[in-house]
């Protein structure tokens, strides 16, 4: 069962680092097909051209292959869980001299790089009890360039809904062309400060492009933002042009009545993920 | 909008011709350097010592690559740019002091490095973020590796290029700044939607 769920977990990141999501790569095309601005266009192309490049020639569609958060479901009933911590941690060494990856675990005060994107609390890895007897995870590696800019904000309670479009117009104004635009942002809002962030990242890098949101107001609202950050104008990589994001994906939390945290978060276009899915007999499945 | 072949080493009056949104296509060599080597190239500048590889005429690109060692040689496999906004603190001395003629980035540079530019003669261009294997592309060789002490992504690569592009001229010799410019522009929209900005954060 070790064996089944390294295999599964380093087949998983393999998957993620070199080829983009197809709800991704779909975004991507629209987005050119719509451009009307030469140069957003030539930059546009470019990624396309790049994303095709990664899957001919097997190699990380960009070289910032981030570090690496799981979000594990563990079934009840699944018979590796003791193995599973110690796989996952030990699949990203292995990824990362077999693929490779990028050494991106750099401690903070000696400045020393551990080498294989292991360390104090990296891989991040979340844990979800859920019924069932199969383990399932998604391998989320994202990049340095879209977590720069980052925005968590305490907006006053009573200024909440107003202040919300104003925290995501602004982080993304600030955030400029720094995070590879056109870029995914994910808005979370209330909870404690770490639920904000955390929600915030899941929508950012775990839900797919197209989907809509379960709260239909919240979906309006998801347009109405996408809408005026395009207006925006900054386009791809700052050069201008339609497309500053490819999707805005709220989610919430319920908060409490003298706080209103407001995070948001970017993924780049180079949005990664991929999905293993290990049975009890240690088959396993890779889907994106 | 024009588009340019270069070579290196890159002479002034080239580089003084180029204005923002015109495309270069780049042959020759190229040194990357992230924040760590430009902290350092900073150190011996001031010190007077003398830098492993020369940067006049030459070409400085943000990026940090990703690398395998195949039978004793070294092999880029992915090479996209890092974001330039951080080494604003140190390129303007950096364009000062060692000649160097064209910058290559993502998400932008701020006044200093433009004013750097004027004066001096070198120009800033992007290279599509995360377009890393179409930038790996370009690579013929790996001509050494310095500072590996630094680590791998952010040591000294000294890479043949051939027809690295297409890059565009963001910042020129004339001043201008082409991202800084949209900026201003979704600053206006800012203002007209009525969106007050919140208190500064500091990226640089
Ligand atoms: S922001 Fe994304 S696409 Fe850009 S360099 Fe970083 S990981 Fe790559």
């Amino acid at each position: 069962m070790i064996e089944a769920i390294e295999r599964a977990a380093v087949e998983a990141i393999e998957r993620a680092v070199i080829y983009i999501p197809p709800d991704v790569k779909a975004a991507l095309i629209k987005a050119y097909q719509e451009e009307e601005n030469d140069v957003a266009r030539a930059q546009l192309k470019s990624i396309l051209d790049n994303i095709e490049l990664a899957e001919k020639t097997m190699r990380p569609v960009c070289q910032d292959t981030g570090t690496i958060t799981f979000y594990v479901d563990v079934g009840y009933e699944f018979p590796g869980v003791r193995y599973i911590r110690d796989s996952l941690i030990n699949s990203v060494r292995v990824a990362t001299q077999k693929i490779p990856l990028r050494p991106n675990s750099v401690h903070p005060f000696k400045n020393v790089n551990t080498g294989d994107n292991t360390g104090r609390y990296v891989p991040q890895i979340y844990w979800e009890l859920v019924p069932g007897d199969s383990l399932k995870f998604t391998v989320v590696p994202k990049g340095g360039g879209s977590g720069y800019p980052t925005v968590l904000r305490m907006v006053p309670p009573g200024r909440g809904f107003d202040a919300l479009r104003e925290v995501v117009l602004d982080a993304v104004y600030r955030a400029g062309a720094m995070p590879c635009p056109p870029t995914i942002v994910g808005v979370g809002v209330g909870g404690g400060i770490d639920t904000a962030i955390f929600i915030a990242k899941k929508a950012a890098t775990l839900r797919k492009i197209g989907t809509l949101n379960e709260d239909p107001e919240l979906a309006v609202l998801e347009g109405e933002l996408a809408k005026a950050i395009n207006e925006l104008g900054i386009g791809v990589m700052g050069l201008g042009g339609k497309t500053t994001v490819l999707a805005v994906h709220l989610d919430y939390s319920h908060r409490h009545p003298a706080s209103y945290p407001v995070a948001v978060v970017f993924q780049c276009w180079a949005s990664r993920r991929a999905t293993a899915i290990v049975k009890p007999s240690g088959d396993f499945q890779v889907i994106q | 909008m024009a588009t340019y072949s270069l070579k290196t080493p890159i002479r002034e009056e080239d580089i003084r011709v180029l204005r923002v949104g015109d495309i270069l296509y780049l042959s020759g060599v190229i040194v990357t350097a992230r924040d760590a080597a430009h902290r350092r190239i900073i150190e011996y500048l001031r010190a007077g010592k003398l830098l492993p590889v020369s940067l006049k005429g030459g070409v400085i690109y943000h990026c940090g690559p990703v690398v395998a060692r195949r039978d004793g040689t070294w092999e880029v496999l992915s090479a996209g740019p890092t974001t330039s906004t951080r080494l604003e603190l140190y390129e303007s001395e950096v364009v000062e002091k060692t000649g160097v003629k064209l910058i290559i980035g993502k998400g932008g540079m701020g006044p200093k490095t433009a004013e750097a530019c004027s004066k001096h003669g070198a120009v800033y261009a992007i290279f599509t973020g995360g377009a890393a294997v179409l930038a790996a592309q370009a690579i013929r060789r790996v001509i050494s590796v310095e500072w590996l002490d630094l680590g791998i992504p952010e040591a000294l690569w000294i890479l043949e290029v051939e027809n690295f592009g297409p890059l565009i001229v963001a910042i020129d010799t004339t001043g201008r700044n082409y991202i800084e410019e949209v900026m201003k522009k979704a600053e206006e929209k800012l203002k007209f939607f009525g969106v007050s900005l919140w208190p500064a954060v500091r990226y640089t």
